[in-house]
Parts: C-alpha cells; sequence; structure tokens
C-alpha cells in the first residue's frame, strides 16, 4: 500500500466509480424515453439526440465560456429533435420506429458535420462536487468527484415515478399510452400529449448528451456515444417503464462498462472481450428470466407500437 | 536512403519491381497537375491517426502544381473501392494513399491490379512480390519513438509503474507496447507496464475508464494505442499522472502533463514520395524506416521532464541516428510468460520482418494478448 496501490479493492472501487461516472448518460436518456414511451410512442432516435446534445453543449461551452450554458443549449436542441421527431410521427400511417432511425442516422450525421472544428479545442468543463474529503485514499476521492447532473437524475427518478402515479399531467400521459381513445373521450389532444412528452425525453436526452462531452470522457469527439442512445432506449424496456428501475438499471450498466478495464488493471487478463460485453450479457440474462411467451411484457404502455 | 539494413529478398523484389516499372511505362513522371487522393478511416482532425495523415496531405498541397482530394470516415469496406474508382474516375487522382490498415487486402490490391497504370500507396501493409507492382506499403518504426517515450517514462515515474490504453492486440500494437516497456526497463529494470485493452480504435469511454483503473493501481506515467489519443490525455492529467502522446502531438491539451510523445512524421514523408516520382525513380515497394529516415519523429520535451531523463532520451536518439542503428529487440528476449521468443545471440533489426508479426508481451508487461 505504500506505493499507493490498493490492489484488489480496484474492482469493487472502479464499478462504484464506474456507476457514478458512466451511468449519467444511460440515466437522462433512459428517463427521457421513459416518458416519451409512457405516452405511447417510441422515439430510437435518443442516439443522434445524445450525440446532437454532446457536439452543441460542447460547442456553446467552448464559444460562451459557460458550460452551464452548454448544457442548456443540449436540452434545447434535445427539445427541438424531439419536436421533430413528434411532428413527423403526427402525419397519418407514419412508423414512429422508422422515423426514429431515420433520425438517429441524422442527428449523428448533422452532429458530426457541425461537430468537426470542435474537435481540436479544449472548453471548459462542468464542475465535479468532492464528496471523498473525508477519506484520505486518493482512489476513493476520485471515484467520488460527482457531477451535480448524476445528482439531478438521481433525484428524477424518484420525482418521475411520484408524478407518473400521482398526478395530473402524469395521468394524462399515461392514459394517451394505455389507451388513445380514453384520452380522446377526455378532451385532450392525444398527439398534443405526445408532442410534450416527446420534447421533454429529448430535452433530457440532450442534458444525457452534455455530460458525456462536458464531464466524462469529457471532450467531443466522433466515437463519443458509442451506441449509448440506443443502449439507454433498450434500458427502458428492460426497466419495464418504471423510472425507479431506469435509475438501477443505469447504475448497473455503468458499474458493468467498468468491470472490463478493472479487471484487466488487476491483472485479470483473460477473456476481456467477454468483460466488456458483461452489460448486455446482464441485458439478455435479465431478458430471458423475465420473459414469458404468454402474456405481453409487464407494464407495457398499451398503445406502443411494439406491443399493440 | 539508407536500405543497409534492409533484407536481401526486399531488395530483389524493389529491384525488380524497379526494371518491371520502369519497362512496362507503369510508373509515369508526373506531370504538372497531378492528382493524388488520400482516404481516411476517420476524422481527419482526430488528434491522432488520420490528423497525422492529413498533416502529411497538407504538406503535399503546399507544392505547386499538385491538386490533394481528401476523404474522410471510409469504412474499410467495398467502400474503400467506391471511393478510389470516383478519386480516378471523377478526380483524375493518379496517386493514391488509402491510409488505413484494412483497406489493403484485398480492397487496394483489386483496384490496383484494375488500374495497373497508377500508382497506389499503402500505410501499414505487408507487400510481397505476389502483389501487384503499382502498389506499394510504406510504415514507419514507430517504435523507436515509444522506446525514447519509455525511456521519459521511467525516469519520471515515482512508483515504477507505468500504462498503457491499447485498443487491440495486434502486431503494431504489441510492438508499441514492447518498445515502450523495454525502453522503461533500460533505465528503470524495476518498472513495469500495465496495458490494458479497450477492444476497438475509437472507445472514449471506455478509454476513461481504462485510464482511470490504471491510475487507480499506481500508475503514475501513462500513454496509448489508440485513434484518438485525447480522452486518455485529458483524463489522465486531470488525476494528476504524467502522459506520452501518440500519432501527433498532443502537449497542447496537457502541457504539465506532457512528457514527450510518439509523432509520425507524414508531412516529411510525402514531399519526399513525390520527389522520387519526379525524379522517374518510383517509389520502393516496400519502404520503410524510422528516426533516422525521419518517419517518425519524438515530441520536444516538456516542462515536466529532468535533465537526467533528457539526456537517457537524447543518447538513445543518437543511437537509433547512427549510421549502425539500434536494435529495440535483442537477443535473448523473454515474454512475460516466462517463454525465450528472441533467442540469445540474433538480434533482430528495426528492419526485420519478423518484428512485423510479433504476437507477443515481453517481461516487464502486465496483461495478456488474448
Amino acid at each position: 500500500m505504500a506505493d499507493g496501490s490498493i490492489g484488489l479493492w480496484t474492482v469493487p472501487l472502479a464499478v462504484l466509480g464506474g456507476a457514478i461516472r458512466v451511468s449519467t448518460p444511460f440515466l437522462f436518456v433512459s428517463l427521457g424515453e421513459c416518458i416519451t414511451e409512457r405516452s405511447g410512442r417510441i422515439n430510437l432516435g435518443l442516439e443522434g439526440t445524445l450525440v446532437m446534445g454532446a457536439m452543441s453543449a460542447y460547442g456553446i461551452s467552448y464559444l460562451s465560456g459557460s458550460p452551464w450554458l452548454g448544457v442548456l443549449a443540449a436540452g434545447i436542441t434535445g427539445a427541438l429533435l424531439g419536436a421533430l421527431h413528434a411532428g413527423i410521427c403526427s402525419l397519418p400511417r407514419v412508423n414512429d420506429v422508422a422515423v426514429g432511425i431515420a433520425l438517429m442516422l441524422f442527428g449523428t450525421g448533422l452532429a458530426f458535420y457541425l461537430g468537426k472544428p470542435l474537435i481540436e479545442p479544449t472548453a471548459p468543463r462542468l464542475p465535479a462536487i468532492d464528496f471523498g474529503w473525508w477519506s484520505d485514499i486518493p482512489q476513493l476521492r476520485a471515484a467520488l468527484r460527482v457531477n451535480v447532473l448524476f445528482l439531478i437524475g438521481v433525484a428524477l427518478a424518484p420525482i418521475l415515478y411520484w408524478a407518473f402515479r400521482t398526478t395530473r399531467w402524469g395521468l394524462l400521459i399515461r392514459t394517451a399510452g394505455e389507451s388513445s381513445d380514453a384520452a380522446r373521450a377526455m378532451g385532450h389532444s392525444v398527439l398534443l400529449i405526445r408532442l410534450r412528452a416527446t420534447m421533454v425525453g429529448g430535452f433530457l436526452a440532450g442534458i444525457g448528451g452534455s455530460f458525456l462531452s462536458l464531464f466524462y470522457p469529457g471532450s467531443w469527439n466522433e466515437g463519443l456515444s458509442s451506441g449509448q442512445g440506443i443502449t439507454a432506449v433498450a434500458l427502458v424496456i428492460f426497466a419495464r417503464w418504471d423510472p425507479l428501475l431506469c435509475l438501477w438499471a443505469s447504475l448497473a450498466f455503468g458499474g458493468a462498462a467498468a468491470l472490463g478495464p478493472a479487471l484487466q488493471s488487476v491483472g485479470v487478463t483473460s477473456g476481456y472481450h467477454l468483460f466488456n460485453a458483461a452489460p448486455y450479457i446482464l441485458t439478455l440474462a435479465i431478458m430471458i428470466i423475465t420473459c414469458s411467451p404468454k402474456r405481453t411484457l409487464t407494464g407495457a404502455p398499451a398503445e406502443l407500437s411494439i406491443t399493440r | 536512403m539508407d536500405f543497409g539494413r534492409i533484407s536481401r529478398r526486399h531488395l530483389l523484389q524493389g529491384g525488380a519491381a524497379l526494371t518491371l516499372g520502369a519497362a512496362a511505362g507503369a510508373r509515369p513522371a508526373f506531370a504538372a497537375d497531378t492528382t493524388i487522393g488520400f482516404i481516411y478511416v476517420g476524422s481527419r482532425d482526430d488528434y491522432g491517426y488520420n490528423q497525422a495523415h492529413a498533416q502529411g496531405a497538407a504538406a503535399l498541397k503546399k507544392i505547386p502544381g499538385l491538386k490533394v482530394v481528401e476523404e474522410e470516415k471510409v469504412p474499410e469496406t467495398d467502400a474503400v473501392e467506391k471511393t478510389i474508382e470516383s478519386m480516378i474516375n471523377l478526380d483524375g487522382a493518379t496517386l493514391l494513399f488509402p491510409t488505413s490498415f484494412g483497406y489493403y487486402n484485398p480492397h487496394m490490391i483489386k483496384m490496383a491490379t484494375k488500374y495497373p497504370k497508377l500508382r497506389f500507396e499503402h500505410c501499414g501493409g505487408l507487400w510481397s512480390d505476389k502483389d501487384p507492382k503499382n502498389a506499394g506499403s510504406y510504415f514507419g518504426y514507430i517504435d523507436e519513438a515509444q522506446y525514447i517515450s519509455g525511456i521519459v517514462a521511467g525516469l519520471t515515474s515515482k512508483s515504477g509503474k507505468l500504462g498503457f490504453v491499447a485498443a487491440k492486440p495486434i502486431p503494431q500494437v504489441l510492438r508499441n507496447i514492447n518498445a515502450f516497456a523495454l525502453g522503461a526497463r533500460s533505465v528503470n529494470p524495476k518498472a513495469t507496464t500495465q496495458v490494458i485493452f479497450t477492444g476497438d480504435w475509437s472507445m472514449p469511454v471506455k478509454e476513461a475508464e481504462a485510464t482511470n483503473s490504471l491510475i487507480d493501481q499506481g500508475v503514475d506515467v501513462l500513454t496509448c494505442h489508440v485513434d484518438g489519443p485525447k480522452t486518455m490525455v485529458e483524463n489522465a492529467a486531470r488525476r494528476g499522472a504524467f502522459v506520452c502522446g501518440y500519432h501527433t502531438n498532443q502537449s497542447a491539451l496537457a502541457p504539465k502533463a506532457y512528457l514527450t510523445g510518439a509523432e509520425w512524421n507524414w508531412e516529411a514523408l510525402y514531399p519526399k514520395f513525390v520527389k522520387m516520382i519526379a525524379a522517374g525513380e518510383g517509389i520502393p515497394n516496400f519502404y520503410r524506416g524510422g528516426l533516422k529516415e525521419e518517419i517518425v519523429k519524438v515530441s520536444a520535451y516538456g516542462e515536466s521532464v529532468s535533465a537526467e531523463a533528457r539526456k537517457a532520451a537524447d543518447e538513445a536518439k543518437a543511437k537509433f541516428l547512427s549510421s549502425d542503428g539500434f536494435a529495440i529487440f535483442k537477443g535473448g528476449l523473454v515474454d512475460n510468460k516466462g517463454k525465450t521468443v528472441i533467442a540469445a545471440g540474433t538480434d533482430r533489426g528495426q528492419k526485420d520482418p519478423e518484428l512485423e508479426k510479433m504476437d507477443y508481451l515481453v517481461e516487464g508487461v502486465i496483461g495478456a494478448t488474448s
């Protein structure tokens, strides 16, 4: 220990640190998608929204010098992409899954195009809060350097859970998702509810992107997302459209992503490809354990095009 | 050019190619308006591999009479053949540089066979005499610069633990890891180099996690072999560790943490290629070189590099530049499983093709190739 190494403790610590560092984009995208899907629509385009959010946050932070302005810009960009998705989907006979895939490609392509000049400059980053001040182990302190966005995300999950159950807005979103006829009979425009839900979902996904470029890994480049947006969309199904389960699932994915590198660093070097695949193995395992051919997925909104 | 150390086989290949080329007129001298095509696998400004090539292309743009066309993010599939076709037929390119490893076989070979009058130059491939004579492969012994980075890292590290964030265990990557580790051990025999493979060329989140895990293990100097070293450099610097760069100079990202780095020097090589063609001598089909041939270079030392480290690194550099050269991989080399991989008494010189098939990690490297 004299040389500053903590040996095998690296692995649980890295998983903890990874859960905190890597999970935030998963958390924001999955909570956003949770809102959208509860209203009865799937937005697969959130991968593109995530990348656009990352790019615009980095660009605005670089140009204005304020990372928080970057976060706001990322949210607005995400909301606009959400509005685009909802707008196209409100036309008759449009498939939301197909539109989502188109917007995923559009978002990433546009972000790469606009983000070209942003790869080289270094933008101001979001600050971290040091929760490890009580410890004198530098590794633990590093793992506990937490960003405010992570805390907001963690707080947002129970708030959404509560809002879906007890607020008027939550009820409206759920009604639109469970039975659009019922919502229409109550005198509400289903399209308007879904437009708002998709915009809020896009807003959150954009903020998730800003975390990637402004906090961790903390710079803009084209490989930044490497599929995290689409993973987070799948995570919503995995979490059964429950915001609280989204939180746990995101943390598990973040921790699992850190497992591969951490095991290699302590000398478990065989089969690292397998450990790198840990998050996906976890998903498959849980999907297989919980699925049943006799019923539809529990918790799935009835209006969702994949369940209808 | 000094080809004193090249094997006789390659000399014969080169000679045969030259005669053949001259006889068939396959290599025309360049007229005033020559178009050169560059194809990159990733983004041209990635602070890494592709940017290094783009800097080489930029050097060509400055030469009057040359027109450079570029396309980036071309996957290593049929797509590169389409790009080559369009560069030839629409832009009139007569010299092509498909720069990514996976372009070589079958894509570039196929195109070179189809257009025997044009010249194709590939970075990293292993040209053999079965391949078309109008195709060629060039590469730099960047492990020489990695060896020097290793010396600086070994003398800067307090813990004696060095870290290497690598993409995939292919020969070129393993050779860099081994050279870095051997450089460090030449000045600090107890130094270890811990390697983490991320699995692909551009995985920013994994690279950041690998960097953090290494530092958690007590590693205090890191380097990497991934497409864009920016993530590793920035995250390591944030944690207070030192870094050695790769591909291009990343010192602007972390001036205090940046010690030195292994850089490509394509902006020196590509104009040289063009001159060779203009002079009518042609480019040798199998072209290799290191520091002496100015294909690779070492970044200027950062402010944190001690006088002792500068001196040791400069001495090593002088050895590479000397007329005898310097063999990094000497006889009696043992891998990290205890197996002798190079028999005692047979030094493997830099131009030895055996080194381009490397599949082991040397003693002092913590990690495994599979």
